[in-house]
């Protein structure tokens, strides 16, 4: 069942800008420009794009914030906009940027204030808090005013503050941002064990490719208010990544190998990185050709990083080379 | 019943933790209450200078006017205590600070006054009172079954009529950001208007402020009718005591507008 519903929406914003000394003109900038995809209930979907791609301004649509210019919108059955309140209890949403948080009271005074809110339950709410004070291990700031506490505790904070009231679907924005690897790597395991214990659907903004490899089964990219792709992490880097890298250490440093069908991208003293085409060749037999050479010590192949991946999407867009749907 | 009796409880919830943060500096809550206090007599001293050089206003005596000063201040003091952080909004449009307040279950406008209940606002209550108090002590007010009434509803009807006035004063935002001044113009103009004698205004004046922004609900028709003054226009004296109509109408407006307003929300940023 799907529980994030788009169908052919639009969201324009009317800016007004200068033109002449006295003159203004009005300029409609179209933010999300005839969108549309439909989310299963339990994904985990990466949503990315380059910024101004219009990624914030649908998930303000999909949350009841903006009302969409045209097309429909539905989450979890309901029309958020129209049925804002109803939605808002039944899913969850976190800004990176944003503290949500009450600033000048303890963190645990905020979770109070927020059962009260959402009117989530005495049992229900203990249970959660419990896990969640286990799994993030808030115990040592919890009762630590908010404005006091560090980006990483902040954060976690966040996200149970977004979890508390049992979400079906929660929409995180950069949930990652400015966090160190360790406190990374603890958002992400707790956000994979939501999704995999509580069946919570997942849509993720973010410009950390990491955070999409760990955890994203798919992946929608967005360029100017459209979905330029949709489909899984292994299928975008056979589309478009096809290069792999072939790390080579020698028993002795040695000018750049002569390879076919592949080249030398960088030498370091007995090291060398080989990139290569799957299509055209393939890592046995550029190891041959390297043994053939050089005195072989190791060799590791590197996957293409998703982050090139994207890059290039991007880059062949604006180059105006890639047709509307990719 | 019981869905205004929750919301009660989370008003007092979240004022409640909102105090307690405040108090956590008692020496600068504690100056601040004084000095709201102080400044608002510093207000009321300006009607003072004025019957200094005349003996009345428009037919009004010193004290009469004391008690339309006493009904417009008590009530606009009340007024900014349950939404006077909706001057706080034009700030939370701006940086999209109110996204937040869209994602949770719970009325957009309730939360936004919610959000920073200042205690320190008591303070002009306090003086307020205190001039009402006098001013019907010092006046020989014939009390009827009626006046009795007047002087009951009058406070919570203004005190709606002002809220609703605020409410849809701030909607401007949601069109231009600049709006702030705008909309001060109605709260602020409108707590200034509704301390004099609306005789000493002109008729169009008065007429836009019965019939349009009905601001003579709040303090000149209720004064008038507890006083027995004659109505300048020429309206039935009783008409006063439409007052908590007038405010129940006024607050479904202003609500109505708040809802369609929300719907032009543009967010900040892409």
């Amino acid at each position: 069942m799907a529980v994030i519903e788009l169908a052919d929406v639009h969201r324009d914003f009317v800016v007004r800008r200068k033109a002449g000394r006295l003159r203004r003109e009005r300029v409609v900038v179209k933010a999300v420009d005839g969108l549309g995809f439909a989310v299963e209930r339990g994904e985990i979907v990466g949503y990315i794009g380059p910024n101004g791609a219009g990624k914030s301004t649908t998930v303000k649509l999909l949350t009841g914030i903006l009302v969409p210019s045209a097309g429909r919108v539905r989450v979890v059955g309901l029309d958020p906009s129209r049925q804002r309140i109803p939605l808002a209890r039944r899913i969850g949403a976190m800004f990176g940027q944003r503290v949500q948080l009450w600033w000048d009271l303890p963190l645990l005074d905020s979770f109070e204030l927020l059962r009260h809110i959402y009117r989530i339950p005495g049992e229900r709410y203990a249970r959660n808090l419990a896990e969640f004070r286990r799994v993030l291990e808030l115990d040592p700031f919890l009762h630590t005013p908010v404005r006091q506490l560090s980006l990483g505790q902040r954060i976690r904070g966040e996200i149970v503050a977004a979890m508390l009231h049992d979400p079906e679907v929660v929409f995180l924005d950069e949930p990652t941002i400015g966090l160190d690897i360790v406190a990374k790597q603890r958002v992400r395991e707790f956000l994979l064990a939501a999704n995999r214990q509580r069946g919570v659907t997942v849509m993720l903004t973010t410009h950390d490719l990491a955070d999409i490899e760990r955890l994203c089964s798919r992946i929608l990219i967005l360029d100017h208010g459209r979905l330029v792709y949709d489909g899984g992490l292994e299928a975008l880097r056979a589309r478009y990544g096809g290069e792999r890298t072939l790390v080579v250490d020698l028993e002795e440093p040695a000018a750049a190998l002569r390879v076919t069908d592949a080249r030398v991208t960088r030498v370091d003293g007995p090291r060398q990185w080989i990139a290569f085409d799957r299509e055209r060749t393939n890592a046995a037999r550029l190891a041959a050709e390297v043994a053939a050479q050089a005195a072989l010590r190791d060799l590791t192949v590197e996957e293409p990083d998703i982050e090139d991946v994207v890059r290039r999407i991007y880059a062949e867009r604006q180059a105006g080379a890639g047709d509307d749907r990719l | 019943m019981a869905e205004l009796l929750d919301g009660l409880g989370l008003w007092g919830r979240l004022t409640g933790a909102r105090i307690r943060a405040q108090l956590q500096y008692r020496t600068s809550f504690t100056l601040d209450v004084l000095g709201n206090f102080l400044l608002s007599f510093l207000d009321f001293a300006v009607i003072l200078v004025i019957f200094s050089n005349v003996p009345q206003l428009g037919g009004w005596s010193v004290a009469e006017v004391a008690l339309l000063y006493g009904i417009a201040c008590l009530s606009f003091a009340l007024a900014d205590l349950l939404v006077g952080e909706l001057d706080q909004f034009p700030q939370l449009v701006r940086d999209g600070g109110f996204d937040l307040v869209l994602i949770r279950p719970r009325g957009s406008l309730f939360q936004v006054v919610t959000a920073n209940f200042q205690l320190r606002r008591v303070g002009k209550i306090v003086q307020a009172l205190a001039v009402l108090v006098l001013a019907l002590g010092l006046l020989d007010i014939v009390w009827t079954l009626e006046r009795a009434a007047m002087l009951v509803v009058m406070i919570p009807a203004a005190t709606v009529l002002f809220v609703s006035v605020w409410v849809a004063a701030i909607c401007i935002v949601f069109w231009t950001v600049e709006g702030r001044e705008t909309a001060n113009a109605f709260t602020y103009g409108g707590n200034f208007l509704t301390q004099f004698p609306f005789d000493i205004y002109d008729r169009w004046l008065r007429q836009l402020l019965i019939y349009v922004v009905p601001l003579a609900f709040i303090s000149y028709l209720p004064a008038a009718f507890l006083l027995g003054k004659p109505e300048p226009l020429g309206l039935p004296s009783w008409l006063g005591l439409l007052s908590p109509l007038v405010a129940a109408a006024a607050a479904l407006a202003a609500g109505s507008i708040w809802g369609r307003a929300v719907r032009h929300y543009r967010s900040a940023g892409g």
